[in-house]
């Protein structure tokens, strides 16, 4: 019988690791989902940062990818084995929700706009905001009864976390789902209705 | 002129307040830039010569730690400043306020992307489950009531109460004593001993309890600990009289681990 090629056989050894991979980040073990760096290490191997990339290549297709949430931000430079091993790693969605598939993730309008104002407000006081003034901003668009709710279940699900002094704290799960940065682009540079609407008065004026 | 009493007085209330300030600027999340560290500074120096109790001192060292603190802030602050993160608070409040829900949850959707997981039922957890399942008991045992058995009121001997470990066999403090006796022989000349060739025994039951009447003797000032860090060695040296150093010095817990690991490499070194 003809014994497989070299090719072959590596091919075959990263198929078999690419899907313990993907068992290690898609099923939950912890109270936190995904797998750390080391714990991918210990079951994949040293080269496991080559096994993510292929399993990241594979989800592409499904609109998914691995994402790495590094300890201490994005190191500036090429992260250190150290850093990956630190690391958290996550498989997310690739391009985003759209609004009709929100129903589908169990969230409503109310929680989304919720949560959204609160990292938005929490990230420009610099990642650290009293509740009180997170709960006020809330009360603007959300009913009395339903802010204490909502801010319970940010807290519950990891996007929020609360000290004693009463200070609220982006956590875990925004720093692995939330692009902060193009969060506030989008809020700076859109304009709202209101606006849109008193500049198209103006046109219309000055075509008169 | 201001006598030298007033003049340490006026310093250490001029530092309580420097403490508070900073304290509060750490707590409260207000702007670092309200405190001057220049004029901080220049107080923390004016008194420093005068200090000499250790209390002092200690005032002296809080206020530059907590000024250390808030100069940390004020870097923080320059740092985010510096960052693409950066936005005018009441720029971007005032933005969220006027922007509609709808408008909202779609700039959100545009930066979201929510982690991917499975809950599901694996072949293992199900065999675990049916693992646990047999071994449970059946409902009607498990609520069964405790039935007793009656028996005539009779007397029991001490020697009974020691043999099941409802008496024991010392009081505790004779108990204590004769082990501080036993340490005492044991230190010889050098006057002390390591502390696992003392707790260190042929069974790790018995490791564990000398460990355990040994923290007593440390705790009620029967002996004391010196612990050499770098050469990672932990002594124990009695007191020739109990020494009380509650209230008189600063007492610390110190957790020693008494794991099987530990006394089979103790009971290794030994034997060899």
């Amino acid at each position: 019988m003809e014994r497989p090629s070299p090719k072959l056989k590596r091919k075959a050894y990263f198929a078999g690791k690419v899907k313990r991979a993907a068992h290690l980040l898609l099923y939950r073990r912890h109270q936190k989902p995904g797998a750390k760096g080391w714990e991918l290490r210990k079951s994949l191997g040293s080269d496991y940062p080559k096994v993510l990339k292929i399993l990241d290549n594979y989800l592409e297709n499904l609109d998914l990818q691995v994402k790495t949430i590094f300890e201490e931000g994005t190191p500036a430079e090429k992260p250190s084995v150290e850093d990956l091993d630190k690391a958290r790693f996550y498989v997310t969605l690739r391009e985003g929700v759209t609004p009709k598939e929100t129903k589908l993730i169990g969230w409503r309008i109310d929680d989304i706009a919720g949560l959204a104002m609160a990292i938005s407000f929490i990230i420009s006081k610099k990642g650290k905001a009293p509740k009180e003034e997170v709960e006020n901003l809330l009360r603007d668009k959300l009913p009395g009864w339903r802010v204490d709710v909502n801010l319970g279940r940010y807290i519950r699900y990891g996007y929020l976390a609360e000290d004693e002094g009463g200070q609220l704290y982006l956590d875990w799960r925004t720093r692995a789902e939330v692009d902060q940065k193009t969060l506030i682009n989008l809020l700076l540079t859109t304009e709202t209705k209101e606006a849109q609407a008193s500049d198209s008065n103006v046109n219309h004026q000055n075509l008169y | 002129m201001l006598s030298q009493r007033k003049v340490k007085k006026l310093g250490r209330e001029r530092l309580q307040r420097v403490i508070e300030l900073c304290r509060s600027v750490e707590e409260r999340g207000l702007d670092p830039f309200i405190v001057d560290v220049d004029d901080i500074i220049a107080v923390v120096r004016e008194y420093f010569p005068g200090w000499e109790l250790p209390e002092e001192l200690c005032l002296d060292a809080e206020a530059i730690h907590e000024l250390s603190s808030v100069i940390k802030l004020q870097s923080d602050w320059v740092k985010h400043r510096s960052t693409s993160l950066y936005t005018d608070p009441f720029l971007l409040e005032e933005k969220i306020r006027r922007l509609g829900k709808e408008e909202l949850v779609e700039l959100f959707l545009e930066a979201w992307n929510p982690i991917v997981e499975m809950e599901q039922v694996s072949p293992q957890s199900l065999a675990q489950a049916i693992q646990y399942w047999q071994s449970l008991m059946p409902l009607n045992e498990r609520w069964r009531k405790t039935s007793f058995l009656e028996r005539e009121i009779g007397a029991v001997t001490r020697e009974e109460m020691i043999k099941q470990r409802l008496f024991a066999e010392k009081a505790f403090s004779e108990e204590l004593e004769a082990f501080w006796e036993e340490l005492k022989q044991k230190v010889g000349r050098e006057g002390k001993i390591r502390y696992w060739d003392f707790i260190g025994a042929e069974s790790y039951m018995e490791t564990v309890r000398r460990a355990y009447m040994t923290s007593f003797l440390v705790t009620y000032g029967y002996a004391t600990l010196e612990i050499r860090p770098l050469e990672e060695e932990i002594f124990i040296k009695p007191f020739e009289k109990p020494e009380s150093l509650l209230g008189k010095k600063q007492v610390m817990s110190i957790p020693l681990p008494v794991g099987v690991e530990e006394w089979k490499k103790w009971r290794g070194q030994v034997q060899s």
